[in-house]
């Protein structure tokens, strides 16, 4: 890999621009794709595998190509600055989630609870505005305050948030969902609340409650077959 | 030692201290391979490693081939299969079949 290539590609994952970094095989020529210049097949190549977050090889005419897909990092929006927050984090930074911690409560949303995380002080609504929860992007609140879970919730639902788990009892939840139904929100829309949030492994402390919720997004994401959340 | 699945910046970092660095890369897999395609291995001269590109099985052959590469220059495609056959080849054991990119960071 040249030095142009290399330098190219920290550009455009810092940019956070998706690229596919195409590799002639077995001879080693790179390019980076999209590409004006580059042949039609080879950038709709390029495109079906961003699109698709797979990498692999493909052969065009005579030539085989490995086509790596360089996608920016999923995004993780956790509501809450709490101590399953805290746990939550480091699990989700090497599952390749870029996490931004909300929560208006400075003495929660503090550096020192939260080093080398981003994290916002805005109201969760305005925040989660802020931060437009796209289709790779899971949202979780574990405020258990509804003045703060509800409005991110909200905004979560009308996102394309691919995950929105939300904590609480399935009593809590209940009551959520009937506040959430009074902002105008549909039972088919609500089901996409994974409440209680997290797979059910029995977790009893905050880094277990966080490993579940680390779990169920992922299985989300890989579209794992789940057990549906038992009615409130 | 990150953890993370970025391990071409792991390569990166490495190279700019001053390391001679080559990357394998899996390019294609059949069967139950552990690793899906764009798994990335990270190897110095020196003989530091970071990520994988099987469950364990062929990454002392990758090192193997990486060190040829960080030598000559000349990327390599390598190709594993089955190692039940001949109990020495390097192989997997799962069954599955990968091909591996290896080339140097220049």
């Amino acid at each position: 890999m040249t030095p142009d290539i290399l330098a190219a590609l920290e550009q455009a994952k810092q940019n956070k621009r998706p690229v596919v970094l195409a590799t002639r095989l077995p001879s080693g020529e790179q390019r980076l794709l999209p590409d004006p210049d580059a042949p039609a097949d080879l950038n709709e190549a390029a495109t079906r595998a961003l699109d698709r977050d797979e990498s692999g090889t493909v052969k065009l005419g005579d030539t085989d190509w490995f086509l790596h897909a360089y996608n920016p990092p999923l995004r993780l929006i956790v509501v809450g600055a709490v101590h399953i927050a805290q746990a939550l984090v480091p699990f989700a930074v090497p599952c390749g989630f870029s996490v931004t911690v909300v929560d208006p409560r400075r003495s929660f949303a503090s550096d020192e609870r939260f080093p080398d995380t981003v994290i916002s002080t805005d109201w969760p609504d305005e925040a989660l505005d802020k931060f437009a929860p796209d289709s790779r992007t899971a949202v979780v609140t574990l405020t258990h305050d509804p003045k703060l879970d509800d409005p991110a919730l909200d905004r979560a639902l009308k996102s394309q948030a691919f995950y929105i788990g939300a904590l609480g009892s399935r009593r809590t939840h209940a009551a959520r969902l009937n506040r959430l139904r009074e902002l105008g929100h549909q039972d088919d829309a609500l089901s996409r609340i994974r409440g209680p949030v997290g797979l059910n492994i029995e977790a009893v402390t905050a880094p277990e409650i966080a490993l579940s919720i680390i779990a169920e997004i992922v299985a989300v994401r890989r579209n794992a077959p789940l057990p549906s959340k038992p009615a409130p | 030692m990150s953890l993370s699945e970025d391990i071409l910046s792991t390569a990166a970092a490495w190279r700019a201290a001053g390391e001679q660095v080559a990357i394998a890369t899996v390019t294609e897999t059949w069967g139950s391979s552990p690793r899906p395609a764009g798994s990335q291995m990270a190897v110095t001269k020196s003989g530091r490693m970071a990520g994988s590109v099987s469950g364990g099985c062929i990454e002392g052959a990758v090192a193997d081939a990486a060190m040829q590469t960080i030598e000559s220059g000349t990327p390599q495609l390598l190709d594993f299969g089955v190692s039940h056959e001949k109990a020495w080849e390097v192989g997997l054991a799962c069954g599955g079949k990968v091909k591996v990119f290896v080339e140097r960071l220049n």
